[in-house]
């Protein structure tokens, strides 16, 4: 089975349901390329979201050819440099039970993909973290996280690209411009995008 | 041609059809939240559909403009004056150059429309003027003093062509979301025709109702997924969230049901403290309950 089920939202949009986050993401960029007829294309954590169908009944037949093991459709690779020295490296270190160093070095081993975004333009759930090492959020938000600010929530990674509050695990910091409308993909990090973070010296 | 904003009130905004194809980088589409309203403004002014407007938040609106132009007010109900002269609502009114234009408070609804003959002209951003107050994409919210860029009209401007639609009822029609199968079906039942208090902390984003808490069908958490204009989000606390056009792209809480889109542009005009009745409808339109037929995976 490669789409569990196509779950009707309304008249013009589908939800479509798949394993797992890599395969949401293969679906829609493979959607995306394919031109499928849709307004929107919304990648979700387990899901797609098929927004503005222009023929509803076509969804199924216009999907039959994707298939989840195919290779992705892969983005290009993002290396983003970030000042380890965010307030909750230690706390993620005792959860992890290993030194700060050692997290600084778990992160930037990881090679992420971007698979959906929310909560804010350009912000990215970045998957990629082992389920083991998965952190709670914060019990109570910070009314204030700084733009550039690379936390960890669950087994996703973020980085906030404009100021906000916000409950994630803080590890850093980064100076690149997660959203810029000047550019012609403004989100830095949009779904697919594997990304690779460095630790400034 | 520019129109001089006096007294922007307490949250105006540049509105136009929205912002569109970009729900994956986390862009909430904005756009006018009484479309048929600010659609009904453009044409009495001869604006083609896709001209932005300003939408106004049930306090008023004081502009001047510097050209002599056809502007039309329309949706929550005002007084609309022009140089101090009461002028119709919903109909096309011509103002000299320099003239002073005042939307009152609103007395029912909540959101007025105000179109000028070539629409407010600020710069795109993704391919819409509107302003979304979510992430805060597209212009500016309206500030007092600021001088908004009015295009070219286009065409000319139309009489009255359909009747001033006020909605008589209170209710808003609601069928079976994707996660409809999040409550029960008696829970289902006992929301045809439920009673609820439009919450003051309603906003573009979403439209609060608070009534009796409605308990989910089954626990645990739902992996964040796409969300459309329209859905009825059941948060932990119980208290429904109707998703107007600022909403967020993504969400992990249920959405249990889809507000008839025909119905959002009553959902823009409901004020805080007014009752609102639900109706279901099934997926096919007609009678109420969720699932007839369909499995609950």
């Amino acid at each position: 089975m490669t789409i569990e089920r196509i779950i009707p939202v309304g008249a013009h949009a589908r939800l479509v349901e798949v394993a797992d986050t890599r395969a949401a993401v293969s679906l829609a960029l493979w959607a995306r390329e394919r031109g499928v007829q849709a307004t929107e294309i919304v990648p979700g954590a387990a899901t797609v979201l098929f927004d503005g169908l222009t023929a509803v009944t076509d969804l199924p037949d216009a999907l039959a050819g994707w298939r989840p093991d195919a290779p992705p459709a892969r983005g290009r690779v993002v290396v983003v440099a970030v000042a380890y020295d965010g307030p909750d490296l230690a706390a993620v270190a005792d959860l992890w039970g290993v030194s700060s160093a050692e997290v600084v070095r778990r992160h930037t081993s990881v090679e992420f993909t971007s698979a959906f975004c929310g909560f804010a333009p350009g912000f990215a759930y970045l998957a990629g973290l082992p389920p083991e090492w998965a952190v709670p959020r914060l019990d109570q938000p910070r009314p204030r996280v700084e733009p550039g600010s690379v936390g960890l929530a669950d087994a996703w990674c973020g980085v906030y690209p404009t100021a906000s509050p916000g409950g994630w695990r803080l590890l850093g910091r980064t100076e690149a411009p997660l959203w810029d409308l000047a550019r012609d993909e403004p989100a830095l990090l949009p779904p697919g995008a594997r990304v690779r973070f460095e630790a400034l010296p | 041609m520019s129109l001089e904003v006096l007294d922007a009130g307490a949250l105006t905004t540049i509105q136009d059809l929205g912002r569109f194809g970009h729900a994956h980088l986390g862009v909430p589409r904005a756009g006018a939240l009484d479309a048929p309203a600010a659609a009904l403004a453009n044409r009495l002014v001869g604006n083609g559909r896709a001209a932005a407007v300003l939408e106004t938040t049930l306090s008023g609106l004081t502009v001047r403009t510097h050209r002599a132009r056809t502007i039309a007010v329309t949706g929550a109900t005002c007084e609309v004056t022009v140089d101090g002269r009461a002028m119709a609502h919903s109909e096309p009114i011509s103002v000299r150059a320099g003239a002073t234009v005042e939307l009152g408070h609103a007395s029912a609804g909540v959101r007025s429309y105000l179109a000028v003959a070539g629409g407010i002209d600020v710069r795109p951003v993704l391919g819409s003027r509107s302003t979304d107050t979510l992430a805060w994409v597209g212009p500016a919210r309206v500030q007092d003093g600021v001088w908004l860029p009015v295009g070219t009209p286009e065409g000319a401007p139309a009489p009255l062509d359909v009747g001033v639609r006020r909605t008589a009822g209170r209710h808003l029609r609601i069928a079976p979301g994707p996660r409809a199968d999040w409550i029960n079906d008696s829970a289902w039942r006992d929301l045809d025709h439920a009673a609820y208090t439009v919450g003051a902390d309603s906003n573009r984003v979403g439209l609060r109702l608070q009534g009796p808490p409605l308990h989910r069908a089954r626990t645990g958490e739902l992996a964040s997924e796409g969300i459309v204009l329209g859905a009825v989000q059941l948060p932990p606390s119980g208290q429904l969230v109707v998703f107007l056009h600022d909403h967020p792209v993504t969400g992990g809480y249920p959405v249990i049901g889809l507000v008839d889109p025909d119905d959002l542009a009553i959902c823009a005009q409901l004020r805080p403290g007014e009752r609102v009745e639900l109706r279901v409808q099934s997926s096919s339109g007609r009678g109420a309950g969720p699932s007839a037929g369909s499995s609950t995976g």
